[in-house]
């Protein structure tokens, strides 16, 4: 293995990382609230194509940003509304986000485009590219320069941003008074209530962080990862944050693990083909492919630990008086 | 009769005509009372008397439909939970409102948090609330998650979380529900402590001996009502035992005295029953039983003492922790016991004290709430394979049994939920009793039901146990007990406290079981 | 206490799901306005497409038929109490079990024994694959939800993996199994029909599995309703209590409820594969779990209320094929814009406009009364 490799695993992973990370904070604010999210994957999609479309028609990045972000806002408080206010079904209302965004996206693609669902491409000015650019390639024979440059400093700013944000959910979690609220919120919401707090504003309180990350998520797919929306482009990665959520037991810094972990198989995965690994023979593309799905399922099974959920999640508060 | 207590003039908390109605139900009715400024007084009465409605209304919960509160000698309208907090309120519920996750500071500081950012904030409330554990000897460790903490200290807590908040009058609901005897000894002394520091202390409950011990006055509360406000020292255990059960429509006893076969064989034999509930608290300590062929045994006591459990345990529903039983000639151990199915195959049949939870499904027409536990009968097999139910059947079937029981109306198709709750009661009579048991397992079997519909049941339950049924009554309606049974078991805290045939049973002896502690034999000098 | 809504039943089953519908359409018919076409035009075109034809009809038949075999899965889970949202790796294993038997056995058997094989083999498959997310839920309390959306992306894997390296035949580009024996092939009505002497009858991919999805609606309202195991199966959806109080294990009716399910989304394979493609695949499921889901909260869990919902998106997928051939702008992907929509209406939001019908009610029980 040398320094190039290393290097270029280091970048990618961090670089796949990183809608994983927006994701899971995101369906992590939900979630310690009480609220179940499967719709992370339709939140991520449609704020891609917002991104992708607010910046190609406006030619501004800010715009595209903001785009994504209210997109995403939207969608959480709709979420939000039938489940929150109206005691709807939570994974119903997620996976209804999750349909409408996959249809929705492509028809008013198509419609303001005309390229089939795709959003032009946006020109390299207006993405977002790595803060440092002397470090975009690994140099052989250099180990610094390669891993720690190109590996660590080559991103551009979301990528940091999303590390950042970790930290910024956890000390939000543990350090202030709306964070605690919203923990309690989530396992025992008849007791903030007693307490004189309003369920309903954390929950929707919870729900607008979980939009704002969902729409950085989308922003990263068009703005930094692509140039351009292409149909269903979130493949399945809102899930991965799930399953990479629920790995890491509802915790910021477990489940930043966890998606560094997955995105380290992700970017493993491509590299692996077609190499034969000693005893074992050739990996199959889609075990690495199935490896954070099946690791989840083992998690829930109980046999890796044990995954305790909220106590509150899932069920609707109804004042019981 | 109000208590005066020296040096205060206004009670801390008056009542006056307190009303409330939850659509057909009057939970409180006309309800006055004065609690003394500085003294400990309970509230106590039966499930369904009131207590827990008034004290939500007091604490702002609800709304009362009429009368009027004040506090420390001030009128006081009280909206909601943060209104009654001001007014210097506290309330301790019964399901304890803590998040497990969180530290005990943190539980207390939630709602209250001095600042946005908590480093700072947690400071300033762990310095207040360590002087405050000072002042008041209630200790509990503050940075321990509160799952872990043991029940006592999590009672501990939640009176903190009032005091935290300067509570002055503290509401208490059953605290002693879950402690163990030794926790309970912690808590009155703590209470003792808040009282001589100037605090208020409503005390509701329904274990009477920790009303003696404890309280300086008490008011007892029945149907809605308030039956008595008295000083301690002018009542005792029975007389409040007496003043609870109290006197409702008398149904007497009928038909000629019923002779129990005392030489035949036990239809149901239990030995030793032992079961902790979840939180570790015992609710059988220890109980022994027989019913024999063609007797009505009846389970007497406050309820919360274990008979739930003893039903339960007896029809399969849950495995007790230790203890045997006998049943249509098989044994049972604790590590195998009896499940729902078997037990109807030996021909025990099971009305449930929650008829909503357990007696039927409330979603489903009431053809299909009338064969529950009996779907798998051979008799309504059908084509093909037998894996089919002979639907013609079960509908003629359950026609049948609301001809005979008058359940109206007299449609099998109609949804459970439709029914009135003395109808659906006689549904599920029907369908127990239409399979001929041996053994019939009954709780509270007239709760919420009309007057008529209570004689029918009863006729129907006298009418088995002439055909040589065994029929066990838990039921907390003393008068239902006193007119049916042959034999009456009183249960207090898990134990059976005595046994009397029904010609020695008079109200004060079974309120006096009522409050007794310990095994039958050990109150007769009996080793245990 | 809450007070209870008061809406009677002919309004809680009839008015307020067709009123989310008409909402759902509504909004759908704002987003036609707004991508620049008429949703008149639109409407109009979609039902002459669907059924305008005979060739239109035949094809909304064979998309309804796959739709009636994954409600009819999501149905049964519902009333045991649990939501399957693993139906498009159920239907994906489904195919999976039809092929390797049809490619295994197809030269050697003739159709009357190799078809009963093969929806035999396309059901146990789709259970195999339910059946460990359910045992999952009963015995070790893993959501059900989440192991089922994990399954769904293992199954694409897995299938995915047998086809690129076992099914492929050798020096073939293209990701799919060989061919099956004709005796493999579902019989297609059209096909039926010419042999009787309809030369006219006009060509689509609808074949025999539609008896057996309505076969399977008359089996699954049986089971459901007139068989002691569904009335089991009912009672622990219902009031898991009660049912504990009856002598029916929880357990095992989940399990039981999950394996039924998936045996029925795994019927999707035999219209797909067997019916259709010839051939496995790589993506012939193509959502139809999660119509599946749509279908099932549309038609309020029932048969008959399936088959009509599974019309109804049959109609919204075939006119929708057409519509796109006439208005730009309109694809596929409108069809499952509506489709997200219904769910949205009919599912989550279903009860946010129940209180407003309830004092409509009430409202209007007063002035017939007061």
């Amino acid at each position: 293995m040398d320094e190039l490799m290393i290097a270029s695993v280091l970048a990618s992973t961090l670089r796949v990382s990183t809608p994983l990370l927006f994701c899971a904070m995101a369906g992590l604010l939900s979630e310690r609230s009480g609220v179940v999210d499967i719709g992370l994957e339709g939140k991520m999609l449609f704020a891609a194509f917002a991104a992708a479309a607010a910046t190609a028609a406006t030619h501004s990045t800010a715009l595209g940003l903001l785009a994504a972000i209210a997109v995403a806002c939207v969608l959480s408080l709709l979420h939000g509304f039938a489940c929150v206010s109206h005691q709807g079904d939570q994974v119903v209302s997620g996976v209804a986000i999750n349909m409408v965004a996959a249809g929705l996206t492509v028809v008013l693609g198509t419609a303001w485009f005309a390229q089939g669902g795709h959003t032009p491409t946006i020109d390299d000015s207006l993405r977002l590219s790595g803060l440092w650019p002397q470090f975009s390639e690994p140099v052989a024979g250099h180990w610094a320069a390669s891993v720690l440059g190109h590996g660590l400093l080559s991103h551009n700013a979301l990528v940091y941003l999303a590390f950042a944000l970790v930290g910024g959910v956890s000390f939000f979690l543990s350090r202030t008074r709306p964070g605690l609220r919203l923990r309690a919120v989530g396992e025992n919401p008849a007791m903030v209530d007693a307490a004189g707090v309003s369920v309903l504003r954390l929950r929707y309180m919870a729900l607008l962080g979980n939009g704002l990350l969902c729409g950085l998520a989308g922003a990263y797919l068009t703005l930094a990862q692509n140039a351009s929306f292409t149909p269903n482009m979130s493949a399945g990665r809102g899930f991965i944050a799930l399953a990479a959520l629920i790995f890491g037991k509802w915790k910021p810094l477990p489940a930043l693990w966890a998606c560094l972990l997955f995105g380290f198989l992700d970017a493993v995965s491509i590299r692996l083909q077609g190499v034969s690994l000693p005893g074992v023979g050739e990996v199959p593309v889609q075990l690495i492919q199935a490896l954070p799905y099946a690791l989840t399922v083992l998690l829930l099974a109980g046999f890796v630990g044990q995954a305790l959920a909220p106590k509150a999640l899932g069920q609707p508060y109804v004042k019981e008086r | 009769m109000t208590a005066s207590s020296s040096g205060t003039n206004s009670p801390a908390v008056r009542l006056r005509r307190i009303s409330k109605r939850f659509g057909a139900v009057q939970a409180n009715r006309e309800v006055s009372f004065d609690v003394a400024a500085g003294s400990v007084h309970g509230i106590v009465g039966e499930n369904g008397a009131g207590k827990s409605t008034l004290m939500s209304i007091l604490y702002g919960y609800y709304h009362a439909d009429a009368g009027e509160i004040e506090v420390m000698g001030q009128p006081a309208r009280i909206a909601n939970a943060q209104q009654a907090m001001a007014l210097g309120l506290g309330m301790v519920h019964q399901h304890f409102m803590l998040v497990d996750s969180l530290s005990a500071l943190d539980n207390v500081m939630l709602g209250a948090e001095p600042g946005f950012f908590l480093t700072r904030a947690k400071q300033r409330v762990r310095e207040r609330l360590e002087a405050l554990m000072q002042q008041t000897g209630l200790h509990v460790r503050l940075d321990a998650e509160v799952g872990s903490l043991p029940v006592g200290e999590m009672q501990r807590l939640e009176i903190l979380k009032t005091l935290y908040r300067g509570a002055r009058i503290l509401i208490l609901d059953e605290p002693t529900a879950v402690l163990t005897p030794q926790e309970t000894e912690q808590l009155f002394g703590t209470l003792r402590g808040l009282k001589a520091q100037g605090c208020t202390i409503l005390l509701i409950t329904h274990k009477l001996k920790e009303v003696m011990a404890l309280c300086d006055a008490v008011t007892v509360m029945r149907a809605g009502q308030v039956v008595q406000t008295t000083p301690i020292a002018e009542t005792s255990e029975a007389a409040l035992a007496e003043a609870m059960v109290g006197r409702k429509v008398s149904l007497g006893r009928t038909g000629a005295e019923h002779k129990t076969d005392a030489a035949a064989a036990p239809l149901l034999e239990a030995r030793g029953l032992r079961l902790r509930n979840r939180l570790g608290v015992p609710a059988l300590a220890g109980v022994d039983l027989r019913l024999l062929p063609g007797e009505i045994v009846g389970v007497a006591g406050v309820s919360g003492n274990g008979q739930s459990e003893l039903l339960e345990v007896l029809a399969g529903m849950r495995a007790p922790d230790q203890g045997r039983l006998s049943l249509g000639g098989r044994e049972f151990e604790a590590g195998a016991w009896l499940d729902p199915a078997l037990a109807r195959a030996l021909r025990l049949a099971h009305v449930p004290e929650d008829r909503h939870l357990h007696g039927m499904v409330l979603n489903f027409p009431a053809w299909e709430s009338a064969v529950l536990g009996y779907q798998d009968l051979d008799v309504y097999r059908a084509a093909p394979l037998g894996l089919g139910l002979k639907q013609g059947l079960m509908r003629e079937q359950t026609a049948g049994m609301m001809e005979r029981f008058d359940v109206r109306p007299r449609q099998p198709e109609l949804r459970s939920s439709k029914f009135s709750g003395g109808n659906q009661q006689k549904l599920i009579m029907a369908r127990e009793l239409a399979q001929a048991p041996r053994v019939l397992l009954v709780g509270q079997p007239t709760r919420g039901v009309d007057i008529g519909a209570i004689e029918f049941i009863h006729a129907q339950l006298r009418g088995l146990r002439d055909a040589g049924c065994a029929v066990l009554l838990v039921s907390s309606e003393l008068d239902e007990i006193l007119a049916l049974a042959d034999r009456v078991l009183v249960m207090n805290a898990g134990h059976v406290t005595g046994e009397l045939p029904i010609a020695e049973c008079t109200e004060t002896r079974l309120g006096l079981l009522m409050a007794a502690q310990g095994r039958a034999q050990e109150q007769e000098g009996h080793p245990a | 206490m809450s007070q209870p809504l008061a809406l009677p039943r002919w309004m809680d089953l009839g008015l307020l799901p067709a009123w989310n519908l008409l909402v759902a359409i509504a909004v759908s018919g704002l987003v036609v306005l707004a991508i620049g076409a008429s949703p008149a035009q639109v409407f109009w075109a979609l039902l002459q497409g669907a059924l305008g034809s005979g060739r239109g009809l035949g094809y909304t038949l064979y998309y309804a038929t796959t739709f009636i075999f994954s409600g009819l899965a999501v149905a049964v889970a519902i009333h045991a109490g649990l939501f399957n949202i693993g139906g498009e790796g159920q239907a994906s294993l489904g195919g999976l079990g039809a092929a390797l038997v049809s490619l295994w056995l197809g030269h050697s058997l003739p159709a009357v024994l190799m078809l009963p094989l093969a929806v035999l083999a396309a059901a146990l498959f789709g259970m195999a694959w339910a059946v460990v997310p359910g045992y999952l839920q009963a015995w070790r309390g893993s959501h059900v939800v989440i192991t089922t959306i994990m399954f769904n992306f293992l199954a694409a894997s897995l299938n995915s993996y047998l086809l690129v390296n076992w099914l492929r035949p050798a020096g073939s580009m293209s990701v799919e199994s060989a061919e099956f024996a004709d005796s493999a092939r579902m019989p297609a009505l059209h096909q039926l029909m010419q042999s009787w002497g309809f030369e006219d009858w006009p060509s689509s991919p609808l074949n025999l599995s539609l008896l057996l999805a309505l076969l399977a609606c008359v089996a699954v309202y049986w089971f459901l309703w007139k068989s002691s195991a569904g009335y089991a199966l009912r009672a622990v959806g219902a009031n898991p209590q009660a049912a504990h109080y009856a002598g029916i294990r929880p357990r095992w009716q989940i399990l039981l409820a999950m394996g039924l399910s998936g045996a029925l989304a795994g019927l999707v394979g035999v219209n797909e594969i067997s019916g259709v493609q010839g051939k496995l695949t790589l993506d012939f499921v193509a959502g139809a779990g999660f119509t599946g889901i749509a279908v099932s909260l549309m038609g309020r869990n029932h048969p008959l209320g399936i088959v009509l919902a599974s019309l109804l998106f049959g109609v919204l997928y075939q006119g929708g094929v057409e519509v796109s051939f006439d208005v730009p702008g309109f694809s596929r992907d409108m069809v499952v814009t509506v489709q997200g929509l219904i769910v949205l209406f009919a599912g989550a939001m279903a009860m946010v406009s129940a209180p407003a019908f309830a004092r409509l009610y009430a409202w209007t029980q007063e002035r017939r009364h007061g």
